[in-house]
C-alpha cells in the first residue's frame, strides 16, 4: 500500500505536485487564458528568406470589420531589437527580411475569424536579395551578407581551443580516422504552441501570461524593445506545456506587449498555430563537423582535430553559445593530450538555430562517438575497451584542459554497462536475427556541463514563506516547463522542514511575486535554485523551532522538532500547530531567502574573452554510457530500436521518478533525431511545415527503456545532485549509428538513419559485393 | 444555430456558428480549457473527446455534428475531485510531464480499457500511438494504462 501522503524525504519516488491538476484538465497553461472583452493579436510573416523591405500594404486589412489595427516597425517606440547575447532580431522587420518566418506586421481583431482574415489581406513590397543556406558557403567573401553591420560578416561567432601541439600530433599517431559528418536541424515539437495573453492593467502595468523558460530576462527584452520602463512589465509564467528549449528567449512576449499596448483594459490573446510555430521558432542548429582522430597502438587516443559549423540561420538567439558548449563537449569525456578544436556559428538565410535540448552537444557526440569506432576497428579492440581506457577520472583534464575537480562516475558508468544483460547477451541477440533482419549494437559515452559557465553569474534566489494557515509557501523563479523541477523543490524544503505535500505550496515564477533566478535551461534548474531554497528553508526551520523552544519554555535542540503542519516538543508530545506559531511571528519573521551562485572553472583554457563570455568553460559535468540495440529490416531500410540502455552519473537522486522521466524523455527525443525528425528547408522554405510531415516518436517508435543511475554524490550538489535535464538526449543518435554500422559493416555519416537512406546504402553495397555479415 | 447535447452528464443547449469547431465551442465559449489544442489537424491527439462512448478528434468537428449526442471531455472523467483509476494512475506511475497531451492521453486510456483493449503492452501501444507525447517517451504511460487495468479489474475481452 503506497502511503498517499508521505513525508517528503529526498531519494523517494514521490508522486508530482502539479499530476492531478494536469490529469483533472485544470491547469491553466498560458495557452489556457482568455477573459472578457478579449481580442486577437496575429503576425504577418514573410514567406521569403531574404529580401529588402519597401512597404507594408495594410489599408485593406485595415477597413475589414471587426480589425482594430494593424501595426508596424513604425509603431515600435523601442530599439525593436531582440536576442540574449546579439539583439539582433527585429520585433517587426524594419530594414531586411532575414528568414521565412520573419514578422512583418502585426494585425489586432475582435475575433479569431477577422484576424485570418486580416492576416491574408496584408502584403508587402519588397526587392529580393540573394540568398546563402549553406554555413560553409556563407563564410566565403562573396556571401550575401546577412547583417551588413555585423563586423565579421555572417559570423556570429568564431572560436578556437588548442591543447599540447594540437592537430600536428596527429602525425605521431598509430592510427587515424577522418570523416565529415552532418546534422539536421530539429524542431522541439513541444505540445503547446508559444502562447500568451497580455493586458495593461489600470495601474498602468503591462501584464504578459506567456508559455516561457525566462521571465526575467523577457521583461528586460520586453522593456528595451518596446521602450517601456521594466518596472511597468510583469511577466507571469505558469507550467508550459512542453519547452526544451524552444522558449529559452522571447516568442509572443513583445507582439503581445505592442498589441496590449493600443488598448488599455483589453486582454489580448496570441496562440501561434503548429505551423506558425515551426516557421518562426529556432530549431536544434544543423551542423557540419569534420573531425580526424588519432591513437597509439596501445589504445591511447592521442590527438584530436575538430572543424565545426553552426548553422544559426539569421539570428544570434543563443547560437553564439551553442557553438561554444558545442566546441567544448566535441572531444567527449575523454582524455586526448593534443587536441584542435574549431568552431564557427555562422549566419543564413535558414530558419533560426537556437537552444534545444543539449545545447550543442548532441551534435559533436555524435560525431565523436562514431569517430572511437571508428577507431576501435583499427585498433581491433571491442568499442567499450576503447572507452573504458581514454574514459575522464576525477582529477583528469579533458579534452579542452579542465582539470575535473568534481564528481566524475565516468568509469562507473562503462563498468555498469559492461555487467549489465544488454551488453553481456549482445552477442546471443544479434545472432538471433530473422531472415531479411540484421541486427547490431552500439554504445556512447555522454558528458553534459552545468550552468551558465565562468563568467555570466549563475545564480538563483530562493524564498519560502510560513503561510497564517500553517503551510510553507515556496517562491520559485525558475519555470517548470515539464521537468517537474517546482515539485523537486517542495521535496527539497519538506525534507529539511519534515513535511507532506499537504502543507506544501509553490508560487510559480511572476516577476512581481518571486526573486529572479535566471533561466530553466542548461541542467541548472535543480542544482542552482535548490542550493539556494536549502538555505532558505533551513534559516526558516531554524527560526521556527527557537520561537517553539521559546514558547515550551524548552532547549533548542533536537527535542524540539517539526512535524506535518506542527512543531512537537519530544519529551512531553506536546505539539504546537505551524498555524498558531505563524500568528505569533512577524511577517518579515516568517520569511526567509537564501541565494546561490553555481561555482566555476578556475582554469582558464582559453585567452579569447569572447569563448568565455559565451561560457568556456565549465566545472560541473554529468556522464552516461547508452546502449542501443537495432534491427534492420534488409527489405525496406527500416531501423527498429529493440532494446535501450542509459546509465547515467547525475549524482545523487533527489526523486528517482522524476529522475526516470528526464532520462526516459530525453532518449525518446534523441532516437527521433536519430531515425525521423528531418526538418527539411529547401531554399529557406520549410518542406516540413507540420506534425505530418515531421515526425517525432509515436508510442511505437520507442522501445521499452532501462535506466541505472550511478548514485555518486557530488558535494556542491543539493543533496548531492548534478543537472539531468539535458544529458539523455546526447546519446541515442551515435549509440543508434554505432548499432547500425554494427549491423551493417558501414558507417553513416548524414542523418536522421530514415529507411530510404539506409536501403539506399545498403542496395549499394549489395551492388558492391554483399553484406559483410 | 442553437445545439443540444449531453456534456460531462449534463443536458447543454446553446447557440453556436455551425462551422464552429468544437474544441473552440469547448475552450472558449464553455471555458472548459482542459481539451487542449497542438495541431489542429488530427495528427496529435491533444484535443481527444469522447463522444457517444467513442474518442474523437475535437479539432475536426464542427459544432453542428454535436447535436443529440453524449460528449464526454477530461472535466468529466473525475467524479468531483475523486479521480477517475486511470487519472490515479497516471499520477502514481509518473505519466505526467508538461501535462499537455494528458487530457486527451488519459481519455484515450479510459476508452481502451473499457473496450477491453489494454490487454498487452503491444494493445496499449497500439492505442495510444495516434496521442503524441514529446516529455515522457511514453513508457510511464504504458505502465500508467497497466496499473489502471490491474485498479479497474476490467480483464480484456478475448
Amino acid at each position: 500500500m503506497i502511503d498517499a501522503n508521505p513525508i517528503l524525504h529526498v531519494g523517494r519516488s514521490i508522486p508530482r505536485a502539479d499530476a492531478a491538476e494536469k490529469a483533472l484538465g485544470r491547469e491553466k497553461f498560458a495557452a489556457d487564458h482568455y477573459g472578457e472583452n478579449l481580442l486577437w493579436a496575429g503576425v504577418r510573416r514573410a514567406g521569403i528568406p531574404h529580401g529588402r523591405l519597401r512597404s507594408i500594404e495594410a489599408d485593406e486589412a485595415r477597413r475589414l470589420p471587426g480589425v482594430l489595427a494593424v501595426l508596424t516597425h513604425a509603431d515600435v517606440k523601442g530599439s525593436n531589437r531582440q536576442g540574449v547575447i546579439r539583439k539582433d532580431q527585429p520585433v517587426l522587420v524594419d530594414d531586411k527580411i532575414r528568414h521565412c518566418g520573419d514578422a512583418l506586421a502585426l494585425v489586432v481583431a475582435e475575433s479569431r475569424r477577422a484576424l485570418t482574415r486580416a492576416l491574408s489581406l496584408v502584403g508587402f513590397d519588397h526587392e529580393p536579395l540573394q540568398a546563402v543556406f549553406d554555413p560553409e558557403d556563407a563564410l566565403v567573401d562573396s556571401a550575401p551578407r546577412i547583417h551588413e553591420d555585423a563586423a565579421d560578416g555572417n559570423v556570429l561567432l568564431a572560436g578556437a581551443v588548442r591543447t599540447g601541439r594540437g592537430a600536428a600530433a596527429l602525425d605521431q599517431c598509430d592510427v587515424v580516422a577522418e570523416a565529415r559528418f552532418d546534422l539536421p536541424m530539429q524542431e522541439h515539437a513541444y505540445l503547446e504552441t508559444e502562447a500568451g495573453r497580455a493586458i495593461l492593467n489600470e495601474s498602468g502595468v503591462l501584464e504578459i501570461v506567456v508559455s516561457t523558460q525566462t521571465p526575467f530576462r523577457d521583461r528586460a527584452e520586453v522593456a528595451e524593445a518596446l521602450g517601456i520602463d521594466a518596472e511597468r512589465i510583469r511577466i507571469i509564467a505558469p507550467y508550459c506545456g512542453g519547452a526544451f528549449g524552444g522558449k529559452d528567449g522571447i516568442s509572443v512576449q513583445s507582439l503581445l506587449g505592442l498589441a496590449a499596448s493600443r488598448f488599455p483594459g483589453r486582454p489580448i490573446k496570441m496562440w501561434w498555430s503548429r505551423e506558425e510555430s515551426f516557421l518562426s521558432s529556432p530549431k536544434r542548429h544543423a551542423a557540419r563537423l569534420y573531425y580526424r582522430l588519432g591513437a597509439m597502438r596501445d589504445g591511447r587516443l592521442h590527438a584530436l582535430d575538430v572543424r565545426a559549423y553552426y548553422d544559426t540561420g539569421p539570428y544570434d538567439h543563443l547560437g553564439g553559445v551553442v557553438m561554444a558548449l558545442g566546441l567544448e563537449h566535441a572531444g567527449g569525456p575523454y582524455r586526448i593530450a593534443n587536441v584542435s578544436l574549431k568552431g564557427w556559428a555562422v549566419y543564413t538565410n535558414n530558419p533560426i538555430g537556437g537552444a534545444f535540448r543539449g545545447f550543442g552537444v548532441p551534435q559533436v557526440t555524435a560525431a565523436m562517438e562514431q569517430m572511437l569506432d571508428r577507431i576501435a576497428e583499427k585498433l581491433e579492440l571491442s568499442p567499450l575497451e576503447l572507452r573504458l581506457r581514454n574514459a575522464v577520472r576525477q582529477r583528469d583534464k579533458n579534452p579542452v584542459g579542465v582539470t575535473l575537480s568534481t564528481s566524475t562516475g565516468l568509469v562507473d558508468c562503462l563498468k555498469t554497462l559492461e555487467t549489465h544483460p544488454a551488453w553481456t547477451t549482445a552477442t546471443a541477440w544479434k545472432a538471433a536475427a530473422g531472415p531479411h533482419r540484421m541486427r547490431g549494437v552500439g554504445i556512447a559515452c555522454v558528458m553534459h556541463a552545468m550552468g551558465y559557465g565562468p563568467l555570466v553569474p549563475d545564480t538563483a534566489n530562493a524564498k519560502i514563506e510560513l503561510t497564517p494557515e500553517g503551510r510553507f509557501r515556496i517562491y520559485c523563479g525558475v519555470v517548470d516547463m515539464g521537468q517537474g523541477n517546482i515539485s523537486t523543490y517542495l521535496q527539497i524544503a519538506g525534507d529539511i522542514l519534515s513535511q507532506d505535500m499537504d502543507h506544501m505550496e509553490p508560487v510559480l515564477p511572476d516577476t512581481e511575486k518571486t526573486l529572479p533566478c535566471g533561466s530553466a535551461s542548461a541542467s541548472r534548474t535543480t542544482y542552482t535554485f535548490g542550493n539556494a531554497l536549502i538555505e532558505a528553508a533551513g534559516l526558516l526551520r531554524q527560526r521556527i523551532i527557537e520561537r517553539a523552544a521559546g514558547l515550551l519554555m524548552a532547549p533548542a535542540d533536537d527535542k524540539v522538532v517539526l512535524i506535518p503542519g506542527a512543531v512537537r516538543h519530544l519529551p512531553t508530545g506536546r505539539d504546537i500547530p505551524l498555524a498558531d506559531l505563524a500568528r505569533r511571528l512577524g511577517t518579515a519573521e516568517r520569511t526567509a531567502t537564501g541565494r546561490f551562485r553555481a561555482p566555476t572553472a578556475k582554469e582558464v583554457v582559453t585567452d579569447d574573452p569572447s569563448l568565455r563570455l559565451h561560457g568556456m568553460a565549465h566545472l560541473l559535468f554529468s556522464y552516461g554510457a547508452h546502449l542501443a540495440g537495432v534491427e534492420i529490416d534488409t527489405l525496406t531500410g527500416r531501423v527498429d530500436v529493440c532494446r535501450y540502455l542509459a546509465v547515467t552519473d547525475c549524482g545523487r537522486l533527489i526523486n528517482p521518478q522524476l529522475f526516470e522521466q528526464q532520462i526516459h524523455g530525453g532518449i525518446a527525443q534523441g532516437l527521433g533525431y536519430a531515425l525521423y525528425e528531418q526538418f527539411i528547408a529547401d531554399k529557406g522554405r520549410i518542406l516540413t511545415p507540420d506534425l505530418t510531415t515531421y515526425i517525432i516518436p509515436s508510442a511505437l517508435d520507442v522501445p521499452e527503456m532501462m535506466s541505472v543511475a550511478i548514485e555518486q554524490p557530488e558535494h556542491t550538489g543539493p543533496f548531492g545532485l548534478k543537472g539531468a535535464g539535458e544529458i539523455a538526449v546526447d546519446g541515442p543518435l551515435p549509440a543508434v549509428a554505432n548499432a547500425v554500422a554494427d549491423a551493417c559493416g558501414r558507417p553513416f555519416h548524414t542523418f536522421p538513419l530514415t529507411a530510404e537512406r539506409v536501403l539506399d546504402s545498403l542496395s549499394r553495397e549489395k551492388q558492391d559485393g554483399g553484406y559483410r555479415r | 444555430m442553437k445545439i443540444s447535447f449531453i456534456l460531462n452528464g449534463e443536458k447543454t443547449t446553446l447557440e453556436a456558428a455551425p462551422d464552429c469547431r468544437v474544441v473552440d465551442l469547448l475552450r472558449e465559449q464553455l471555458q472548459l480549457t482542459g481539451t487542449k489544442e497542438a495541431c489542429g489537424s488530427g495528427e496529435c491527439g491533444a484535443c481527444t473527446i469522447r463522444i457517444d462512448g467513442q474518442t474523437r478528434l475535437s479539432c475536426l468537428l464542427l459544432a453542428a455534428q454535436l447535436e443529440g449526442r453524449i460528449v464526454q471531455t477530461i472535466e468529466g472523467l473525475a467524479s468531483g475531485d475523486r479521480l477517475h483509476p486511470v487519472q490515479e494512475a497516471f499520477v502514481a506511475a509518473g505519466a505526467i510531464q508538461c501535462g499537455f497531451c494528458t487530457p486527451g492521453m488519459a481519455l484515450t486510456a479510459a476508452d481502451l480499457i473499457e473496450h477491453g483493449r489494454a490487454g498487452s503492452v503491444k494493445e496499449i501501444r497500439e492505442g495510444i500511438s495516434g496521442n503524441l507525447c514529446r516529455c515522457t517517451g511514453y513508457q510511464k504511460i504504458v505502465e500508467a494504462v497497466q496499473l489502471a487495468v490491474e485498479k479497474t479489474g476490467k480483464a480484456p475481452q478475448r
